[in-house]
């Protein structure tokens, strides 16, 4: 067996101090493999937002090790951060969080443009991963032109670009009705099961955490379960 | 990624016209008015000390009066020159060429219908070759005349031009002041004007005649000097100071009650002066350059709170500090560029117009225009920089979450 995809060792991560210390994060533990699709539920202030953020490299964890590819991450200043960012990974926010006034597809090139992929295979890229997310006539639509669930079609059109081995998505379907979300779900499974993508997704929906293979659930900063979808290996 | 920077700074820039310009306004100004005033200051030096060549060389001016008061010093206590002294000078000195005395009172001078008022000189003919003129029509004027002060004139082209028209003035009576006078001459016409006046509006007659008919007192307020090709022109002052210190009975412990001033002088006093007034003026330039770049540091660190979440974005995705820097730091320098450019085409516009407008040479001067443009870069990183390093110092997780 190799090394897990990713792993937590005894995580915490404490804001304040002394008295007025509080454990975003308590000795977490956690791995996950390659290929996992992964949904992380808990109440607002279980600390699963904090872990996913560590998680990203956005930002670490006051003692314990995070441990990427089996490589301890953990130590690694802000730069070394962004290049893991860069080339291992691609998030989906609630928000979307494109940028404005720019095309879906130059809001999709804009992590190669920091890869230093010349412009024309850019270009080519972009439309790649604009199709497998069913935008390809869409390319020249700003954000505002586009529906919600559009927009976080190209959202995950950015976030796969670069071929990223770890997705993780932060309530991706948080801002999108129902049909929206269903589809994005589909969307995600789908990557994920096809290009073999991991993905680890923050969700508040029971229904939308079915689409995962297992289901972590935060409280207090600890991890509460972390249980087999038992709807998806039944199927 | 520099291109990369380059072609979003340019986006960005172009994106927001109205506050772009807004914003580069301040160095627009700045620029235009450094331009501007340099270009006009060294058009003046030029004119200046083309001016004072035309002054003709090896000149000297003995006034009475002390020294340091400048060409308009005071001579009212001092006792008069006299045409002794004007004598004494050529006949004890022999590296002066020539001398010549000089009474000059505006009058107005009245030929029919028309009245012009002019500077008259009265003189003598050893004045038209210290002073480089030559006679166009006509003749100089006659031992007698100079002897009897009779009724003469010679006059400059402008003069004769705006009283009797174009063409040979000779034969014709104009009035001077009070007395008819004949006009006998016409100067050669000059291209030259001294330090703003036209050197062909003159009306020259004999000194006697300015002394007794129009000043009504046998003074003389000047008398220009020639020296010897070669001589210094310190070593002939010396010479006419000892003269005229004895002349004047000035005992050993009293300072000299005259002056002698060299023309060249007056170059480097004028291009001193012009020197001093371009800085100063350049001086309030820089100033308003300085607030030109603290406007464009204003806009940006705007820029950067209201780009947060893009900034966020952009670190999410794999921006390192140094590229999220040099993002914001090439939208300044890319503002403080195009605003010194506008402003270098503006400034040089002034300037023409400036120059024209003074009547002085419109002289382009290309290393201010590259220094202007450097120094628009230097505004642009210098100013840029704080507001870039606000940018790339921003906690990713805080710029994803700002609205």
């Amino acid at each position: 067996m190799t090394a897990p995809m990713l792993e937590l060792r005894h995580l915490s991560k404490i804001y304040g101090q002394d008295e007025a210390r509080v454990f975003a994060l308590d000795d977490v533990s956690l791995s996950v493999d390659k290929g996992e699709f992964v949904a992380v539920m808990g109440p607002s202030g279980s600390g699963k937002s904090t872990a996913m953020n560590i998680l990203g490299c956005l930002d670490t964890p006051t003692s314990g090790q995070y441990l990427l590819y089996g490589t301890d991450v953990t130590g690694l200043d802000r730069d070394q951060r962004a290049l893991l960012r860069r080339h291992f990974l691609g998030f989906i926010f609630q928000g979307f969080n494109l940028l404005p006034r720019t095309t879906a597809l130059e809001n999709v090139e804009l992590p190669l443009i920091y890869q230093g992929v010349p412009a024309s295979e850019r270009r080519l890229r972009a439309a790649e991963a604009l199709a497998k997310v069913g935008l390809e006539g869409r390319a020249d639509h700003r954000p505002s032109e586009l529906s919600g669930g559009q927009q976080q079609r190209v959202a995950i059109a950015r976030a796969i670009v670069t071929r990223p081995g770890l997705i993780l998505a932060d309530e991706p379907t948080g801002n999108l009705d129902t049909a929206r979300s269903r589809e994005i779900m589909e969307l995600l499974a789908q990557l994920n099961r096809d290009e073999g993508l991991t993905v680890l997704m923050v969700t508040h929906e029971a229904d939308m955490a079915a689409y995962a293979h297992r289901i972590v659930t935060f409280l207090d900063g600890r991890i509460h379960s972390d249980q087999k979808n038992e709807a998806i290996h039944a199927a | 990624m520099l291109l990369e920077a380059l072609r979003l700074a340019l986006n960005t820039v172009f994106r927001n016209k109205l506050r772009s310009f807004l914003t580069v306004l301040g160095i627009v100004i700045g620029v235009a008015s450094v331009i501007a005033m340099v270009t006009v200051g060294q058009g003046s030096t030029a004119q200046v000390q083309s001016d004072v060549a035309s002054l003709g060389s090896n000149l000297l001016m003995l006034r009475p009066g002390e020294a340091g008061r400048g060409p308009g010093g005071s001579s009212a206590d001092a006792p008069p020159l006299t045409l002794q002294d004007l004598t004494a000078l050529t006949r004890d000195i022999p590296d002066i060429v020539q001398a010549a005395p000089v009474a000059a009172k505006l009058q107005s001078v009245v030929a029919g219908e028309m009245n012009h008022s002019v500077m008259v000189t009265g003189t003598d003919n050893a004045y038209f070759d210290i002073r480089g003129w030559t006679l166009a029509y006509g003749r100089p004027f006659s031992e007698g005349e100079l002897r009897t002060g009779a009724p003469v004139c010679i006059l400059g082209t402008t003069t004769s031009a705006d009283l009797l028209g174009q063409g040979n003035p000779v034969g014709t009576t104009i009035r001077v002041g009070k007395i008819s006078c004949d006009v006998i001459g016409l100067l050669a016409k000059r291209e030259a004007s001294t330090f703003g006046q036209d050197d062909n509006d003159t009306v020259v007659i004999p000194l006697r005649a300015m002394q007794r008919r129009i000043l009504g007192k046998s003074d003389m307020q000047s008398i220009s000097i020639t020296f010897r090709e070669g001589a210094r022109a310190e070593d002939v002052t010396a010479q006419i100071q000892s003269l005229m210190r004895e002349r004047r009975h000035i005992t050993a412990n009293m300072n000299d009650d005259f002056n002698v001033f060299d023309m060249k002088q007056i170059s480097s006093m004028l291009t001193g002066i012009t020197g001093v007034l371009t800085g100063l003026l350049s001086a309030v330039a820089a100033i308003s350059l300085l607030v030109g770049g603290i406007g464009i540091m204003n806009i940006m660190l705007v820029s950067v709170t209201e780009r947060t979440r893009e900034i966020g974005i952009r670190m999410a995705v794999g921006a390192t500090e140094m590229q999220v820097l040099m993002q914001f730091l090439v939208e300044a320098i890319v503002l403080s560029l195009i605003g010194g450019a506008i402003g270098i085409l503006v400034g040089l516009g002034l300037g023409a117009v400036g120059s024209y407008a003074l009547n002085i040479g419109f002289v382009p001067d290309y290393r201010l225009i590259l220094a202007s443009f450097a120094f628009s870069a230097v505004v642009g990183v210098v100013f840029g920089f704080f507001p870039a390093r606000r940018a790339a110092r921003l906690d990713p997780i805080e710029a994803l979450r700002h609205q």
